[in-house]
């Protein structure tokens, strides 16, 4: 069986990142994720569109369920046309942050996931795209 | 906006997340219970946490701001129930909380307190 399926989401406000969470959740639901990477990939989830509404002025994530014989998957991609990350290397380290928060956001999103991937133009928006397989 | 009720039982206070909670409503507790903390000069707030599905990095620090702005206020937050998956995928995070005291159930934590027989 190879089945494919393609949500978005539009973040903007606080309320759309709860939204977001739900459906991702779902999503996982459908590929028979085990609770754990359910978890996990909500959490990655929430991390990233909150750095989207926040300090991205909001922007739209993108869920995409792989459904192939033995490689079933979750990608999210997150999308923001904000100031972008002038540097990435110091935004992925845990600690940094410049918005008062814990500087675990992207740091600690890449542990939760398998494939992490960051794109960032300054002026232009940041994309960051995650994968958890099942 | 919603808000987490808080309920009065005895000489302490049980804040239950009812479900998956925006930040501002989060943020909200956090003002709401120091309020009721010096209302009802209460030592002991119970966090009840167990239908969270997830805590990410904004509701971890909100729940150690809670437990650090109740000891100011000389009180004692202890979060009750979180699930496994979110305690694992918190440690993953890299946020463990240290300095928040935990119990499995609102059962234990009264025990741990040592209230349990008073009220």
């Amino acid at each position: 069986m190879a089945a494919s399926e393609r949500v978005t989401v539009a973040l903007r406000t606080q309320e759309d990142v709860v939204s977001l969470r739900h459906r991702v959740r779902e999503q996982a639901v459908v590929l028979r994720f085990s609770l754990l990477d359910q978890t996990k990939i909500v959490t990655a989830a929430s991390e990233l569109a909150r750095n989207a509404v926040i300090y991205g002025g909001g922007g739209e994530a993108i869920i995409e369920t792989s459904l192939n014989n033995g490689r079933d998957g979750l990608t999210l991609t997150v999308i923001d046309h904000g100031p972008g990350i002038p540097n990435v290397e110091d935004a992925m380290r845990a600690g940094f942050s410049t918005g008062g928060g814990l500087g675990l956001g992207l740091s600690g999103t890449r542990r939760l996931v398998d494939e992490f991937e960051l794109r960032s133009e300054v002026g232009q928006g940041t994309s960051v795209r995650i994968v958890r397989w099942k | 906006m919603d808000r987490v009720p808080i309920i009065k039982i005895g000489k302490y206070l049980l804040a239950t997340i009812q479900t998956d909670v925006q930040d501002n409503v989060a943020v909200a507790l956090q003002e709401d219970l120091a309020a009721r903390i010096i209302a009802a000069r209460a030592r002991l707030v119970l966090l009840d946490i167990s239908a969270l599905q997830i805590v990410d990095s904004f509701i971890g620090r909100m729940i150690a701001d809670i437990s650090g702005i109740a000891k100011l206020l000389d009180a004692e937050v202890i979060v009750v129930g979180m699930q496994p998956a979110v305690a694992i995928t918190l440690v993953e995070l890299g946020l463990t909380l240290s300095g928040v005291r935990t119990a499995l159930n609102v059962e234990s934590a009264l025990a741990m307190a040592g209230i349990r027989d008073q009220n």
